[in-house]
C-alpha cells in the first residue's frame, strides 16, 4: 500500500469532518482510506497537462434571480424540525465561555 | 389479468375510461404493499391515509376534466431522498429519522401536477451511498426475483417496489448508476436523464454535480411518459436547463433503421460476467436485425472513471452532508459536552459506516495541500472523459453497455469490501461524470433467473434516441415481472400479514432513536397546508 | 534601547450590500425582524434546498470594483468555504476564492505626507452568517438566521498602510465611495461595514514582512485606532523580549483595551475550498461592464467641483457638504426646493454640524425632510421670523422634523412688526429709564442700544430688530 494514513491524519480529518471514530473505526478508516487513495493514484498515469478542470458539464452561466422579496415568515415550519428550539430560535450549546 | 400487471400508462387509460377508479388502483397497491413488504422491505414510509385521501381528490379532478394527462391517478413511489412536504424523508439514514420536510421536491411537484398519487417513500442506501440498498438504517431491501439477493442500489427500494407491483412506477436518483444498476438487478426499466433535465430542488444532495432524478418503470413507454412529466426548467435550481424539446413520448417508435450503435470494446472485456455479455450482445443483435448499424469501438479512459468519480462525489458529499449537525433538523446525540462534542457525537451516531467513509475521504482530498493532486486532477480527468464521449458520439447515436459487471449479488456479499463494491459501478459512473442520459432495459436473465439489463447511453439531450432504441428492442419481448409479484397478488387479501407492511416496526425503530416524530408529522400535515 | 519599528497594516473590509433580498434566496434583508422571521429553506440550510444568485449583488460588486480602479474577472465563480459553526447553516459559506469578481485596484488617500495610494488586492462576493444570541444565565446560545445569506463584499487591501490614521483615511474613502454608489449604507456601528485588521511590525528599514495577526471585532473608528496601537505594542514587546509573533486571529475587546487569541483545537483553519457545484459561473461581458460604468452616479470629487461651479459655494463648504452622502443629498434636495444654496449650506454646516456633534452623530445621522429646512429658510427670507427664533426652530426640525410654518404659528414666534404696538412698548421703556434719555441727549450712542436691547427682551426676541432700532431713535429724538 503506497498511501499510509497515520493516526494523526485520521484525527485531523475527524476534526474537519466533525466525526469521532471508535478505535475500531479508526483502524478501518486508515485501511480503507489508504486503499482508496492507492486506487485514486491511478489518475497520475493520465497526462492532464493543459486540460481545463471541468466543474460543470454544460457551459451554462449567469443564472440569476431578480432582487425581489418573495418569501414571507415561515419560522414555525422551519423550527418544527429542530432538535431543540425556543418559539423563536434554534438552541445550541453555548458558543462562548 | 389484475390491474397490478398494467403499466403506468395502461392504468392511466383504464382510469380515464372509468374502467377502474383511482382509489381502487391505490388500494390495490396498498394491498400488494401489505403482502410484499415483510419480504421485500422496499419502503421506509407508507402513507396509506394520505394516498387514499389524495386518490379521491385526483378522481374528482379527473371527473371534472381538470386532469387529463397519461399519468393522472396512477400511484407512484418516491425515493426517500426527495423531500415531500409533511411526509417523513429519511434518506435511509438515522440522521434524518424524524425529518418532515416543509416543502416538496420540484420533481415530485411536477408529478403531482400530472395527477400522481404518492404511496410512500422507498428505501435506499444511506444518502444514496451504496450499490445494494444494504446501507439503509431501515433494513436492507431484498430483490423480488430472489429474496436472498440484493436489489442493487442506491434506488433499490424504488426498483424492487416497481418489480413486485407495489406501485406502477417510481422516482429514483442517480449519482453514479443508482437508477440504472438496480433497474438492471430488478428487471425493470430505469432512465437517468441528461444532467439538468430534472430539477434537483428538494433532492437531498449527495454529489451535486452528478445527481439527477429519473423514472423507474415497467417499460420504456412509462419511462418516457414520466420523464415528460418531471422534466422542467426550474428557476430554483441554477443547474436546471431550459430544454427546447421534452416531448419524449414522441420517440416511442418501433423503428431503428439507420441508428448507429457503438459497442465499446473496453466495456465487454475482462471482468464482465459472460452471461451478462451474451444477453446484451443478443439484444444488440435484435436491434441490428431491425436495421440499426452496429459497430465496435474503443471508448478509452474507462479505468479512470471510478477514481475520478470517488474523488468528486466524496468531496461534494463531505460538504453537502456537513449541514447535518444536530442543530436544525434530524438526529442530535443525547449526551455531549459543548458544541463540538455535540457536532461530533450527533454525526458519528447519526451516520452509518459507508457515509462516514466517504465523508472522511472527501474531507481529506479537499484538505490543505491535497486539493490540486486529487480534486483538480479528478476534474481534469472528468474533462478528458467527456471529450472521449464527445468523440464517440460523433460516430454513434447510442452506445450500448452493461449496467453492471454481474447480476445481483447475494445479500451481505458486497459490503465487506468497499473497493470491490465501487468497481461494480464501472459501466455507469462515466455517464454521470459526462452528464449524459442513460437507459437500462431488461434483456434477459442469468442461470439463476436473476435479471440482466442492457444500458443504452446517449449524447447530452439525446434521450429520444435512447427511448427509440429501447422501445424498439422492447417490442421483441414482453414484460415479465418476478414470480413473487404474481404469487403475492394471488394471496387472499384477508390473510393476516405481519403488521402493516413492517411500517409499525419501522416506526418503532425510528421512535427508538429519540422523540415522537409522528406527532410532528401530524402537526405539519394539519398545520401548514 | 528599543529599536525603531514600522507597522504594516492590511485590511479586510466586509460591506453589507444594499439589496432588498439575500444573495441566494428571496428573503428580505431588512434589519431588525423578530428572530428567524426572514428565513426560508435556502438560508437555513434545509436538505435539498439550492442557491440562486441575486443579480443585484453582482451589479453592486462591479460598481464598487470599478470605482476603486479594479480589474474585473470577467469569468468568475463561487466556492464553498467549509467550516462548522452554528451561525453557518450549511456549515459551508458560499464565497469566492479562486476567481473573485475584482482584483488589483487602488484608492488614493490624503495623509500628512501627501497623497498615498493604497492597493486593493481583491474584492469578492459572499454570504453573511446568522447571529448567535447568548443566554446570559443558561448554558445555551440561540441561533437567528435572519442575517444568514445577506450579501457581502469583502474588500481585501494590500499591506500598504503604516498607521491608524492611514487606516481610517482608507476606510473613510471606501465608505464615501460605496455610499455614493448606493451599494451600502456602510454603518460601522450597525455592522454594515466591518473591518478586520491584519498587522505586523518590522524593524525600520527591513524589507522582509513580519508575522502578521488578524484582529476582529472592531466596530468603530476609535476601536480600530486603539486596537492598532495595542497590537503594535504587543508585537513589539514580544520581539523586544526575543520572542516570535504567532500568526493567529485575535479578538479585540475595546472595553478592556486588550485582544485575545481565538484559537481552539477544534478550529483547523483548513477550509477545503472547492467550486460550488450548485452555482454556475458568472460571465461579465464588456457590454455589462459598460452599463455599470454608465450608470455610475456622481461621485464626491465631481460634486465638490459642481457645487463650486453651479452654486458658487466656497471650496470649504463643498468639501464639508460632500463628506457624507446623506448630507450632500440633503443639501441638493433643499437647494432644489428653495433655490438658496449658500443659505442651505450655512444651516447644514453651522447649525446642522453643531447638533450632530452634540448628539455624537455624523453626517449620516440627518433624518429630517429637506422640505422643512427649505420652509425655514423661506420664513427667514420673508422676515416672518428672525434669526434667533430660526435657530430654535431649526433645532426642532433637526430633532423631530417639524413643519416650521405650523410650529411658528403654534408657538407664536412670528416677528412683531406692528409699529403702534412697538412704539407703545418703547415709550414705556423710555419712561422707565430717564437716565438713558439723559445720556442720549449728552450724545452717548450706547444709550440707544440699551433701549433697543430692553425692547427686544420685552418682545421676547420676536420683534424685527431693524424696525425697533429705527423707532427707538425716532422716539428718543422726540423725547430730547
Amino acid at each position: 500500500m503506497a498511501n499510509v494514513i497515520s493516526d494523526a491524519t485520521i484525527e485531523y480529518v475527524g476534526i474537519l469532518a466533525k466525526l469521532e471514530l471508535s478505535e475500531e473505526e479508526k483502524e478501518a478508516a486508515k485501511r480503507d482510506m489508504g486503499r482508496m487513495l492507492d486506487y485514486i493514484d491511478k489518475l497520475n498515469e493520465l497526462d492532464t497537462d493543459g486540460v481545463e478542470p471541468m466543474s460543470h458539464v454544460f457551459p451554462v452561466h449567469n443564472v440569476f434571480r431578480e432582487d425581489v422579496v418573495e418569501n414571507g415568515d415561515v419560522r414555525e415550519v422551519l423550527l418544527a424540525n429542530g432538535p431543540e428550539c425556543t418559539d423563536e430560535a434554534f438552541v445550541v450549546p453555548k458558543t462562548i465561555e | 389479468m389484475g390491474i397490478l400487471e398494467l403499466t403506468a400508462v395502461e392504468l392511466g387509460k383504464w382510469i380515464k375510461s372509468g374502467r377502474v377508479t383511482v382509489e381502487e388502483a391505490v388500494q390495490a397497491c396498498l394491498d400488494q404493499i401489505k403482502k410484499a413488504e415483510p419480504r421485500v422491505n422496499a419502503f421506509v414510509t407508507i402513507d396509506e391515509e394520505g394516498a387514499l385521501c389524495r386518490a379521491r381528490e385526483v378522481q374528482r379532478k379527473i371527473d371534472r376534466g381538470e386532469l387529463t394527462g397519461p399519468l393522472a391517478g396512477v400511484p407512484v413511489a418516491v425515493k426517500d431522498n426527495l423531500c415531500t412536504r409533511g411526509l417523513l424523508t429519511t434518506c435511509g439514514s438515522k440522521m434524518l429519522y424524524n425529518f418532515i420536510p416543509p416543502y416538496t421536491a420540484e420533481a415530485v411537484l411536477n408529478l403531482e401536477r400530472a395527477g400522481a398519487v404518492v404511496l410512500g417513500k422507498t428505501n435506499m442506501d444511506e444518502f444514496a451511498m451504496g450499490s445494494t440498498t444494504e446501507t439503509s438504517a431501515y433494513g436492507e431491501t431484498r430483490n423480488p426475483w430472489n429474496l436472498e439477493h440484493v436489489p442493487g442500489g442506491s434506488s433499490g427500494g424504488s426498483c424492487a417496489a416497481v418489480a413486485v407491483n407495489e406501485c406502477f412506477y417510481a422516482l429514483g436518483s442517480d449519482t453514479g448508476g443508482s437508477i440504472r444498476q438496480p433497474s438492471s438487478f430488478c428487471g425493470v426499466t430505469g432512465l437517468k436523464p441528461t444532467y439538468g433535465t430534472v430539477s434537483r430542488y428538494g433532492l437531498v444532495a449527495y454529489g451535486s454535480s452528478l445527481d439527477q432524478v429519473g423514472p423507474v418503470a415497467k417499460d420504456v413507454a412509462d419511462c418516457a411518459a414520466v420523464l415528460e412529466a418531471i422534466a422542467s426548467h426550474d428557476p430554483k435550481d441554477s443547474t436546471s436547463i431550459k430544454r427546447a424539446d421534452t416531448r419524449f413520448t414522441e420517440a416511442l417508435v418501433d423503428d431503428v433503421r439507420g441508428l448507429r450503435i457503438g459497442i465499446p470494446r473496453d466495456y465487454f472485456g475482462e471482468g464482465l460476467n459472460p452471461s451478462v455479455r451474451d444477453a446484451i450482445l443478443k439484444a444488440v443483435e435484435v436491434l441490428r436485425q431491425k436495421g440499426a448499424v452496429v459497430e465496435e469501438f474503443d471508448l478509452s479512459l474507462v479505468e479512470y472513471a471510478i477514481p475520478a468519480y470517488y474523488v468528486i462525489a466524496s468531496a461534494e458529499a463531505s460538504s453537502n452532508l456537513s449541514r447535518f449537525d444536530g442543530v436544525k433538523y434530524g438526529y442530535r446525540a443525547s449526551a455531549y459536552e459543548g458544541l463540538h462534542s455535540m457536532y461530533k457525537k450527533s454525526r458519528s451516531e447519526g451516520f452509518g459506516p459507508e457515509v462516514k467513509r466517504r465523508i472522511m475521504l472527501g474531507s481529506f482530498v479537499l484538505s490543505s495541500g491535497y486539493y490540486d493532486a486529487y480534486y483538480l486532477k479528478a476534474l481534469k480527468t472528468k474533462a478528458l472523459i467527456k471529450a472521449a464521449f464527445d468523440r464517440a458520439f460523433a460516430s454513434f447515436d447510442v452506445i450500448v453497455a452493461p449496467a453492471s459487471p454481474d447480476t445481483a449479488p447475494r445479500l451481505g456479499q458486497s459490503l465487506c469490501d468497499p473497493i470491490q463494491m465501487y468497481l461494480g459501478d464501472i459501466y455507469t459512473i462515466s455517464v454521470n461524470l459526462a452528464g449524459l442520459p442513460g437507459l437500462t432495459v431488461p434483456c434477459g436473465t442469468d442461470s439463476l433467473g436473476l435479471p440482466i439489463g442492457m444500458q443504452l447511453i446517449g449524447d447530452c439531450f439525446q434521450e429520444k434516441k435512447l427511448i427509440r432504441a429501447g422501445y424498439a428492442f422492447e417490442q421483441s419481448r414482453c414484460y415479465q415481472g418476478p414470480a413473487l409479484a404474481r404469487e403475492l397478488e394471488r394471496l387472499p387479501k384477508s390473510e393476516k400479514q405481519r403488521g402493516l407492511s413492517g411500517a409499525e416496526e419501522k416506526a418503532s425503530r425510528a421512535e427508538a432513536f429519540g422523540s415522537a416524530f409522528k406527532e410532528r408529522a401530524d402537526w405539519m400535515k394539519g398545520g401548514s397546508k | 534601547m528599543r529599536k525603531e519599528y514600522e507597522t504594516v497594516i492590511g485590511l479586510e473590509v466586509h460591506v453589507e450590500l444594499a439589496t432588498k433580498t439575500k444573495i441566494f434566496c428571496a428573503c428580505s434583508t431588512k434589519f431588525g425582524g423578530a428572530p428567524n422571521t426572514h428565513t426560508c429553506p435556502v438560508c437555513t440550510g434545509m436538505p435539498g434546498s439550492l442557491p440562486v444568485l441575486n443579480k443585484q449583488v453582482v451589479e453592486y460588486a462591479l460598481a464598487v470594483g470599478l470605482a476603486v480602479n479594479c480589474q474585473v474577472n470577467q469569468h468568475c465563480k463561487f466556492d464553498r468555504k467549509n467550516y462548522f459553526y452554528p451561525d453557518n447553516p450549511q456549515n459551508y459559506q458560499i464565497s469566492q476564492l479562486y476567481l473573485p469578481i475584482c482584483h488589483d485596484g487602488f484608492v488614493e488617500i490624503e495623509t500628512e505626507g501627501g497623497t498615498r495610494r493604497i492597493g486593493i488586492h481583491e474584492i469578492h462576493m459572499e454570504e453573511d452568517a446568522g447571529k448567535l444570541i447568548h443566554d446570559e444565565w443558561g448554558d445555551a446560545s440561540l441561533v437567528d438566521f435572519n442575517r444568514s445569506g445577506v450579501p457581502l463584499i469583502e474588500i481585501v487591501s494590500e499591506p500598504d498602510m503604516r498607521s491608524a490614521q492611514e487606516v481610517i483615511a482608507y476606510l473613510e474613502k471606501l465608505r464615501m465611495t460605496i455610499q455614493y454608489l448606493g451599494a451600502s449604507d456602510c454603518r460601522l456601528q450597525e455592522g454594515s461595514m466591518r473591518a478586520d485588521v491584519n498587522l505586523s511590525v518590522r524593524e525600520a528599514g527591513a524589507r522582509e514582512m513580519g508575522t502578521r495577526t488578524e484582529m476582529k471585532n472592531l466596530n468603530s473608528f476609535k476601536a480600530i485606532a486603539r486596537a492598532i496601537e495595542g497590537e503594535r505594542e504587543r508585537q513589539i514587546e514580544i520581539l523586544e523580549a526575543g520572542g516570535k509573533v504567532i500568526q493567529e486571529t485575535r479578538r479585540w475587546d475595546d472595553n478592556k483595551g486588550v485582544s485575545r487569541a481565538m484559537r481552539s483545537k477544534e478550529d483547523a483553519q483548513d477550509y477545503r475550498y472547492f467550486p460550488d457545484p450548485d452555482l454556475t459561473p458568472v460571465e461579465i461581458g464588456d457590454d455589462w461592464l459598460e452599463r455599470i460604468r454608465q450608470a455610475r452616479p456622481e461621485m464626491r470629487e465631481e460634486k465638490i467641483i459642481r457645487y463650486q461651479k453651479e452654486f458658487g459655494l466656497p471650496p470649504y463648504d463643498a468639501d464639508i457638504l460632500t463628506g457624507w452622502k446623506r448630507l450632500a443629498d440633503m443639501f441638493e434636495e433643499t437647494t432644489a426646493l428653495c433655490g438658496k444654496p449658500k443659505e442651505v449650506s450655512n444651516w447644514l454646516m453651522v447649525e446642522g454640524m453643531r447638533l450632530l456633534k452634540e448628539q455624537g452623530m455624523d453626517g449620516d445621522g440627518l433624518s429630517f425632510s429637506p422640505k422643512n429646512l427649505a420652509g425655514l429658510i423661506g420664513l427667514v427670507e420673508k422676515n416672518v421670523i428672525n434669526r434667533t427664533v430660526a435657530k430654535a426652530v431649526f433645532e426642532e426640525i433637526f430633532r423631530s422634523d417639524v413643519d416650521p410654518e405650523a410650529y411658528v404659528e403654534e408657538h407664536g414666534l412670528k416677528v412683531v412688526n406692528d409699529t403702534d404696538a412697538l412704539a407703545k412698548a418703547i415709550r414705556e421703556i423710555i419712561a422707565a429709564n430717564p437716565q438713558s434719555v439723559q445720556d442720549f441727549k449728552n450724545g452717548k450712542e450706547k444709550a440707544a442700544g440699551f433701549i433697543v436691547g430692553q425692547t427686544m427682551r420685552a418682545m421676547k426676541g420676536k420683534a424685527d430688530p431693524g424696525l425697533v432700532n429705527q423707532l427707538v431713535r425716532k422716539l428718543l429724538e422726540e423725547a430730547k
